[in-house]
Formats: structure tokens, C-alpha cells, sequence
């Protein structure tokens, strides 16, 4: 394994191993999309059918709004005794960490999603199943995507005092390419002819999303973690 | 999981005999931190930074351990600088912050492990129980850093720091939350490390203890230096002559 590849590992193993122990994210982000879900289940499911395209949307907005709650913390755990330090001054490429914390909260969120998504499916009876491979894609590139330019926030705000605040004002305009890419793939996906030309376009426009903002990301997380 | 062998095999070539501080200042926004600040402090010596609270003693740390960037001057080691170096540099230098840089959730030994690891250390599992026998927390090993009490984790964040024994050896407030016979037990540490060369800063507020170790003493106040002083003596009223602006005894600057 390479030196890169051994940094990001043992980040992300430390992340898993820490969450594990006090499972402060997995619980709070996963009460959160689920919360959401039910909620919009309530308003969007009228005797036992619900609104066309409802299903992808809300589905994406649970990833969402968990992953910007997840992503607020992300850093927490370096900031509260400073870690964050002790992490810079180790001699590795600093991009490394960025790709542990990274692969960290793509983890996270796919144990989310590996609930809210046949919660979805049961609620809003959506055939998220029908082309697993296919769903499957289409959530992982946009997850990776929303949270590689997330982590770079999260890491960028670790200082600032209103991060809590600035992280979803900084995250939403420039994710919404992602949110919207992942959404229209996934309606096509579930529509009751399936348009699978468009799915797969969809699931290029997020490899090329995830290209550029993983490309940026490692670019820029060296300067911006020098103070 | 395979470690490849250790970062001091690239360090050799990033290895220093002195630190240089030439002319360094460094400001925060618009409030100045430090003010034209220069010494040096050579291998083998153990040099004490004491001044009130924010006279810019952590702000010297954090510059020599290159996690903040001077806003003018230059801090070289040997004859190089920081960007000369390149990240290989960091691990030469160990730093104890004020706040323990370790992670409450892991156990002592996950958290040596952690960042031996990070550090690209052999022999990882081995050198953490060394560590936490040195700190005398071997029974503890296995047990969260949460439930350590301040001067437990402070022995375990030296250790940290010490884990791939750096040349340049940086503490913030290293008696904080030590009973007598820890410090004892650091000050023969800090006086081992002294005799193998290494460059040691550390900024204290306990005077007697820094006493039994420090070569010099540089005395800051408001981001400035106030005095370089090596004469023996009372630390405590060296640091009251300096901060009243009176000439200290022995002093240089």
C-alpha cells in the first residue's frame, strides 16, 4: 500500500473505530433522515399512492440534510483538543488526511442510506430495487460527491466560530449540481417505464462532478489547512 | 496491517543542529502577536519561554513547529527553512500543546498507535507499550484516555510527542496537572533528551521545576523578548524584574 493510501486508511480507520465507540453521528444523522422521510411520507402519500417523483427528491434531501449534519461534525473531533495539530504536523501528504475524513463520512452516510433507502422505497413504494446496481450508482457518486466538497468546507470552517452556520451556506450552491444530478437520475430510475439512457447520463454528469470537486479538493486542502 | 519502516530514514536528511528565530513577527488580522523576535537555541539545549498570558510564548511553539507561518523574518533550522525542508521536516519536531492533542475515545494505546502509524514508525505496537511504560500508565493501556485524570493524559501526550524521537522537542506548559514525583520523573527525561542533543523549548509558568532544567530563559512580553537570560538564580524573580522593565540580572536584549 502506498504511503497516501496508508495515511487515508489509518484516518478513516480512526474516524470508524472512534464513531463506533460513541456512535454520536451515526444516531443523530440517522434520526434525522429518518425523521425526515416520515415526515414528508405524511404529506406526500395520500391512500397509499404518492406524488410522482416525490420518492427521488425526498430521498436526496434526506442524504442531504444528514450529510450536512454529519459534515458539521466531522471536524469536531480534531477541534475539541486540538488534534487537528498534532495531525498537521505529522510528515504525510496532508491530502491524505483529507481522503481519510472523506472516505470516513462516505461510510457514514452509507449506513444511513442503507436505511432511508428501503425506507423510501416501503413509503413511498418506489422500485429503488429494480435496478439495484444502477440505484446503487447513482447514490454513491452523488455522496461522494456532496461530501468531498463538504469535507473541504468542514476543514476550511474548522476555525471559524459560526462554522455551524457558514457550512450549509457555503455547501448548498455548490452541491446543488450533485443534488439535482442524483435526483433526476433516480426519477428516471423509478419512473413506470424506466428511462435508463437518461439514468446513465445522469450517473456520468456525477463522475464528472466527482472528478472535478475530488481534483479541487486535494488541491486546495493544503493551503487552506496552513494558517 | 503492514508499516513501512520509519520516517527517520528520510529524516537524516532534514536533520539540524540549531533553531533559528531572525527577525520574526507574525500577526493575527491586525493584532501582533510577536514583535521582531530572534534567538537562537542550539542541540543539547533546553531553552525556557515565560512571559504573562498572551505574550506570544504558544505563538513561538506553533511557528517553530511550522503549524503557523511567520508574517515576516524567517525561522530556519540549521540552515534551512521550513520550506526548504518540506513536510519531511515535521518529523523531526515533536510538539506537546497546551491542550493534549489525543483522542478521548481511543484507548492510551490506540491513540500512541494512531500516531506512530502517521508518523511512519517500525515496530508501532511495540514502541506504544514502551511509551506507556515509560509514563508509567502500562496497566492503563487499554483504557479510554477519557477516564485519565489531567496529569495521566499529560504524561500520555508526552509521550505522544516523543514517539519518533524528534530533534526539536516543543512543550507548552509541560508540568501542567503533574503530581511531584511526575515532574520529577519529566525533568530526568527532559535532562536525558538534553544529553542526546536534542533542541528542547518550553513555555512555563512553573517556575521552580523549569529551573532544575532550563539553560536560558527568554522572558516575553506583549510579543516581544524582554530578556535572554542564562545566569542562575531565582527564575520567579528574574520574570518579576523583567515584567516590572527592570534590568535583569545576567540578561541580555
Amino acid at each position: 500500500m502506498s504511503r497516501f493510501a496508508q495515511v487515508a486508511w489509518l484516518v478513516m480507520r480512526k474516524d470508524l473505530t472512534v464513531e463506533a465507540r460513541s456512535r454520536e453521528l451515526l444516531l443523530t444523522t440517522l434520526f434525522f433522515a429518518v425523521s425526515t422521510v416520515l415526515v414528508f411520507a405524511f404529506g406526500f402519500v395520500r391512500d397509499g399512492r404518492a406524488v410522482e417523483d416525490a420518492a427521488a427528491g425526498i430521498l436526496w434531501i434526506a442524504i442531504a440534510f444528514a450529510g450536512t449534519l454529519a459534515l458539521g461534525r466531522t471536524f469536531e473531533r480534531e477541534r475539541y483538543h486540538d488534534v487537528l495539530h498534532a495531525l498537521l504536523l505529522a510528515p504525510v501528504d496532508r491530502p491524505a488526511i483529507y481522503v481519510g475524513k472523506l472516505l470516513g463520512i462516505v461510510a457514514l452516510l452509507a449506513a444511513v442510506e442503507a436505511v432511508v433507502v428501503p425506507l423510501v422505497a416501503l413509503l413511498f413504494q418506489a422500485g429503488l430495487f429494480r435496478y439495484p446496481l444502477r440505484a446503487a450508482a447513482l447514490l454513491g457518486l452523488g455522496t461522494i460527491g456532496f461530501a468531498a466538497v463538504g469535507t473541504l468546507f468542514a476543514a476550511m470552517l474548522v476555525r471559524a466560530r459560526s462554522r455551524d452556520v457558514l457550512l450549509p451556506v457555503l455547501l448548498y450552491p455548490i452541491t446543488i449540481p450533485v443534488i439535482i444530478a442524483g435526483v433526476r437520475g433516480t426519477a428516471a430510475l423509478l419512473q413506470p417505464e424506466p428511462d435508463l439512457a437518461m439514468a446513465g447520463a445522469w450517473t456520468g454528469m456525477l463522475v464528472f462532478f466527482d472528478v472535478v470537486f475530488i481534483t479541487l479538493s486535494l488541491w486546495t486542502f493544503e493551503p487552506v489547512m496552513t494558517e | 496491517m503492514s508499516l513501512p519502516s520509519a520516517t527517520i530514514g528520510q529524516a537524516s536528511s532534514v536533520d539540524f543542529d540549531r533553531l533559528v528565530f531572525d527577525d520574526v513577527s507574525r500577526y493575527f488580522g491586525r493584532r501582533r502577536a510577536l514583535a521582531h523576535v530572534s534567538f537562537e537555541s542550539c542541540a543539547g539545549e533546553v531553552v525556557g519561554l515565560v512571559g504573562p498570558n498572551g505574550a506570544g510564548k504558544s505563538t513561538v511553539l506553533a511557528l517553530a513547529a511550522t503549524t503557523l507561518q511567520a508574517s515576516s523574518g524567517q525561522v530556519c533550522y540549521g540552515d534551512r527553512s521550513a520550506a526548504e525542508l518540506g513536510p519531511a521536516l515535521r518529523g523531526r519536531v515533536g510538539l506537546l500543546a497546551h491542550e493534549l492533542q489525543l483522542y478521548p475515545e481511543l484507548t492510551a494505546r490506540e491513540n500512541l498507535e494512531f500516531f506512530a502509524a502517521l508518523f511512519g514508525l517500525d515496530r508501532v505496537a511495540e514502541r506504544s507499550v514502551e511509551a506507556l511504560e515509560r509514563a508509567g500508565l502500562g496497566s492503563r493501556a487499554d483504557d479510554p484516555v477519557s477516564g485519565f485524570s489531567r496529569g495521566m493524559r499529560q504524561r500520555v501526550a508526552l509521550e505522544r510527542a516523543l514517539l519518533h524521537d524528534p530533534t526539536l522537542l516543543l512543550l507548552d506548559e509541560p508540568f501542567t496537572g503533574l503530581d511531584e514525583a511526575s515532574a520529577e520523573v519529566l525533568i530526568e527525561r527532559l535532562r536525558t533528551l538534553k544529553a542526546a542533543g536534542r533542541i528542547v523549548l518550553l513555555t512555563t509558568h512553573d517556575f521552580e521545576n523549569a529551573e532544575a532544567v532550563v539553560d536560558r530563559v527568554m522572558l516575553l512580553k506583549a510579543g516581544r523578548v524582554a530578556a535572554i537570560d542564562s545566569s542562575t538564580g531565582s527564575l520567579r524573580d528574574r520574570y518579576r524584574h523583567a515584567m516590572r522593565g527592570e534590568a535583569v540580572p545576567g540578561g541580555a536584549v
